[in-house]
């Protein structure tokens, strides 16, 4: 899979950046807004496919090693890791259940404000550990999505080579 | 009547799938019927969560007024991200096999030898 | 091949008028027969996550068990597809 055309190429680096900034908006606005871990995970990891695309299997084979793979990999366990964890600090704390939200309605830390019934302004402060687990999940979609077609992308390399 | 024909569109969609995983012969194909099966299934979800004139269950900027079910909307969710992962596999399966064969018709793919 | 072909027809046929019917007999778009979780859900996702948004209130809380297993299952599906590309080197 070659490059496409230079028009393509300049036009993908433009709009990469809000395309990352937009995914990463919607990860971190996860419990207010339509969206969340697993769709901004997705738009980012999109973003990153469109540029593998445009550049082309050669070019980009030719600038990772196989450590980066490595590098990606850890990245999505770390994700995976960190959403056991929290899920496991449940049983830890507060009323010592699986999935227990221990930090919500808790002013003194984090993500700990209390939201009143009905209330429809848009507080980020709020939920406990729905954002922290956000960003644990989108972590892992993106390095889990963008594993797959780099992978893909790689066996067609192969593929032309011979 | 009229007010069934989400399900017939549900119906449609599966149906094309089925249609797709019977009589085609091409790998890719087959793999395109069966996202198409998905495709229905988690409209079939979406739409047994809707209720009339309802909103998203989302309270930031609500306008007011019932919301839709959330519980199905979050298993679509789960579903879609699944539904990406399974493909990806059978893409790459569908990538071995053609390394493999050199041919991507379901009917010389049989043999379990060299 | 064509004994084949028209057993495929008549198994298609048979699932097509199937699904068709089910579909006109199903209870009428937008009313749903019951909805006591979901009201209780909608109630309290505010009060008891603090999350205005359901859909992730369900997803992370009420049904955090499902995530789990939709994230073992993409993690498992990225390490197949690692397994099956990497015999490939050179």
């Amino acid at each position: 899979m070659s490059g496409m055309s230079k028009i393509v190429k300049t036009i993908s680096s433009i709009i990469f950046p809000f395309i990352t900034i937009y995914g990463l908006y919607v990860i971190a606005h996860g419990h207010l807004t339509p969206g969340g871990g697993f769709q901004g995970g997705a738009v980012v990891a999109s973003g990153l496919a469109m540029l593998l695309v445009a550049y082309g299997s050669v070019w980009t084979m030719g600038k990772l090693k196989e450590k980066h793979l490595s590098i990606n990999q850890t990245l999505e366990s770390v994700g995976a890791i960190g959403f056991i964890g929290l899920a496991f600090f449940g049983l830890i704390f507060g009323t010592k259940i699986f999935f227990n939200n221990f930090l919500v309605n808790k002013q003194d830390y984090l993500f700990g404000a209390t939201v009143k019934l009905g209330e429809t302004a848009a507080n980020i402060n709020t939920a406990g550990i729905l954002p922290l687990m956000n960003f644990a999940v989108g972590l892992k979609v993106i390095a889990g999505l963008f594993g797959i077609v780099l992978l893909m992308a790689y066996a067609t390399r192969l593929k032309e080579g011979k | 009547m009229i007010y069934n024909i989400p399900y017939l569109a549900v119906a449609a969609l599966i149906l094309l799938g089925l249609y797709a995983l019977i009589f085609k012969r091409n790998l890719i194909k087959m793999v395109i019927g069966i996202t198409l099966i998905e495709s229905g299934v988690n409209l079939f979800l979406i739409t047994l969560g809707y209720r009339k004139e309802s909103i998203a269950p989302i309270y930031t900027s609500s306008p007011g007024g019932i919301m839709s079910f959330p519980v199905p909307q979050a298993l679509t969710l789960t579903s879609i991200v699944i539904g990406v992962a399974v493909i990806a596999l059978m893409l790459s399966l569908v990538m071995h096999i053609y390394r493999h064969y050199g041919t991507l018709d379901a009917r010389e793919t049989r043999r379990l030898k060299e | 091949m064509l004994t084949r072909n028209i057993a495929g027809v008549i198994v298609f046929s048979i699932v097509a008028v199937f699904f068709i019917f089910t579909a006109l007999l199903m209870h009428p778009f937008g009313v749903p027969d019951e909805s006591d979780m979901d009201d209780y859900i909608i109630d309290n996702t505010q009060e008891e996550t603090g999350a205005n948004n359901g859909v992730t209130a369900v997803v992370f809380d009420y049904r955090g068990f499902d995530t789990l297993g939709e994230a073992t299952v993409l993690f498992a599906a990225v390490t197949g597809v690692i397994v099956l590309f990497r015999r490939l080197k050179k």
